[in-house]
C-alpha cells in the first residue's frame, strides 16, 4: 500500500485534481461506452421485433378477403 | 483456408461466434482493469520525481495504445472492405471509430493534465502531442463521412479510404517521439526489450493494457451484433432470432 491512509490516498500527494480528472474522464467513457453499447441493442431488437409484427400483421391481412374497391376509392374488408 | 474466411464473412457465423466469446473478453476486461485500477491507484509506488501524478500514466498509455490500434484497425477493415466487399468488415469499423475517437481524447486529456505538475504546461505543439490531435481529426473525419452520404455504400468507401490514407499518421506518432524529441518522453513502455520502470509500477500497466484491449474486443463484438441486426434486418435468421433474443 502506497498510502498510510484514506486521506492521503484521495490527496494523491497533492496531485488530486490531475490524478482523478484523468481517471475520472477514463472511467465516464469506459463505462458510458457499456451503457451505449447495451441500449443500442436493446433499441435495436425492439424495432426488428416491431417490423417484423408489422409485416406478419400486413401478410396476414393481404392472405384474408381481397380488398374490394367502393365507389368511392376507399378499399375496405367488410364486404 | 478459403471455407474459413468464407465462413468468416458470413455475419450469420460472426454472430454466433461472437455470442460465445463475448462473455470471456468481458470477463477478462473486468477483471484486468478493476486489479489494474487497485493496484496502480493504491499500491503500485510513488515515482520518487513525479509522486503520485505518474499514476496518470495507468489511464494514458493505455489510451494511447488502443487510439492508434483501433486507428489500425480501420485501416485494415476498410483494405479488406474495399477489395473484397466483405460487409463484416465494415461493420466493424463503423462501430470501432468511435471507441478510438473516445480513447485519442482520453490520451490527449491525460495527457494535458500530467503535464500540468510534470512539465509545467497542459499544451505545446510537441510532435508527438501534434501528431496525436491529428488522430482525433482523422477520426471524427472517417466518423462525419459515414453520416455525410446518402447511400451507404459510398459512406463505407470513403470512411474507408480515409482510414487507409491517415494510417500513415500512426508510424508518425510512434516514432515522433525519436525523431523530433522536444516535449514528450520516448516510450517507457515495452512488453518487449528492458523496461524502463521497476517492476512494480511496470505490472499493473501491462495489466491495464491488457485490459484495455480485452475492453475493446469486448464492445467491437458487442456492438458489431447489433449493427448485423441493422443493416441485416431483412433477413430471414435475423427475423427468426427477433422473437427469441432479448
Amino acid at each position: 500500500m502506497a498510502f498510510d491512509t484514506f486521506r492521503e490516498f484521495l490527496a494523491m500527494g497533492g496531485h488530486a485534481t490531475y490524478v482523478w480528472s484523468a481517471w475520472g474522464l477514463t472511467a465516464v467513457l469506459l463505462l458510458g461506452a457499456v451503457l451505449h453499447a447495451r441500449f443500442e441493442r436493446r433499441q435495436v431488437l425492439r424495432q426488428l421485433r416491431r417490423r417484423v409484427r408489422r409485416e406478419a400483421h400486413q401478410a396476414g391481412r393481404n392472405a384474408g378477403a381481397q380488398p374490394i374497391q367502393t365507389s368511392r376509392g376507399r378499399s375496405t374488408n367488410e364486404a | 483456408m478459403w471455407a474459413f474466411i468464407n465462413k468468416l464473412r458470413s455475419p450469420k457465423w460472426f454472430y454466433a461466434i461472437s455470442a460465445r466469446l463475448q462473455p470471456w473478453f468481458w470477463a477478462a476486461a473486468l477483471i484486468l482493469i478493476v486489479t489494474g485500477t487497485i493496484w496502480g491507484l493504491a499500491f503500485a509506488p510513488a515515482d520518487y520525481q513525479q509522486g503520485n501524478s505518474f499514476r496518470i500514466i495507468y489511464v494514458h498509455v493505455p489510451a494511447a495504445f488502443l487510439a492508434q490500434s483501433i486507428f489500425v484497425s480501420l485501416a485494415v477493415t476498410g483494405l479488406v472492405f474495399m477489395v473484397w466487399k466483405i460487409k463484416i468488415a465494415d461493420m466493424a469499423a463503423t462501430v470501432m471509430a468511435p471507441l478510438g475517437a473516445a480513447m485519442t481524447f482520453v490520451a490527449l486529456f491525460s495527457g494535458a493534465v500530467w503535464g500540468v505538475p510534470t512539465w509545467g504546461t497542459w499544451w505545446m505543439w510537441d510532435a508527438r502531442l501534434t501528431s496525436m490531435l491529428i488522430l482525433l481529426f482523422l477520426y471524427l473525419g472517417v466518423i462525419a463521412l459515414r453520416g455525410a452520404f446518402a447511400s451507404r455504400d459510398s459512406a463505407s468507401r470513403a470512411a474507408s479510404v480515409l482510414a487507409m490514407v491517415g494510417v500513415i499518421n500512426i508510424p508518425i506518432i510512434k516514432y515522433s517521439v525519436d525523431w523530433w524529441y522536444t516535449l514528450h518522453q520516448p516510450a517507457t513502455f515495452t512488453v518487449t526489450g528492458r523496461a524502463a520502470m521497476p517492476m512494480e509500477m511496470w505490472l499493473p500497466l501491462l495489466i491495464m493494457v491488457l485490459g484495455f484491449y480485452s475492453f475493446f474486443i469486448a464492445l467491437t463484438l458487442m456492438r458489431t451484433r447489433s449493427e448485423i441486426l441493422r443493416r441485416e434486418s431483412s433477413k430471414r435468421w435475423v427475423r427468426e432470432l427477433a422473437e427469441e433474443a432479448n
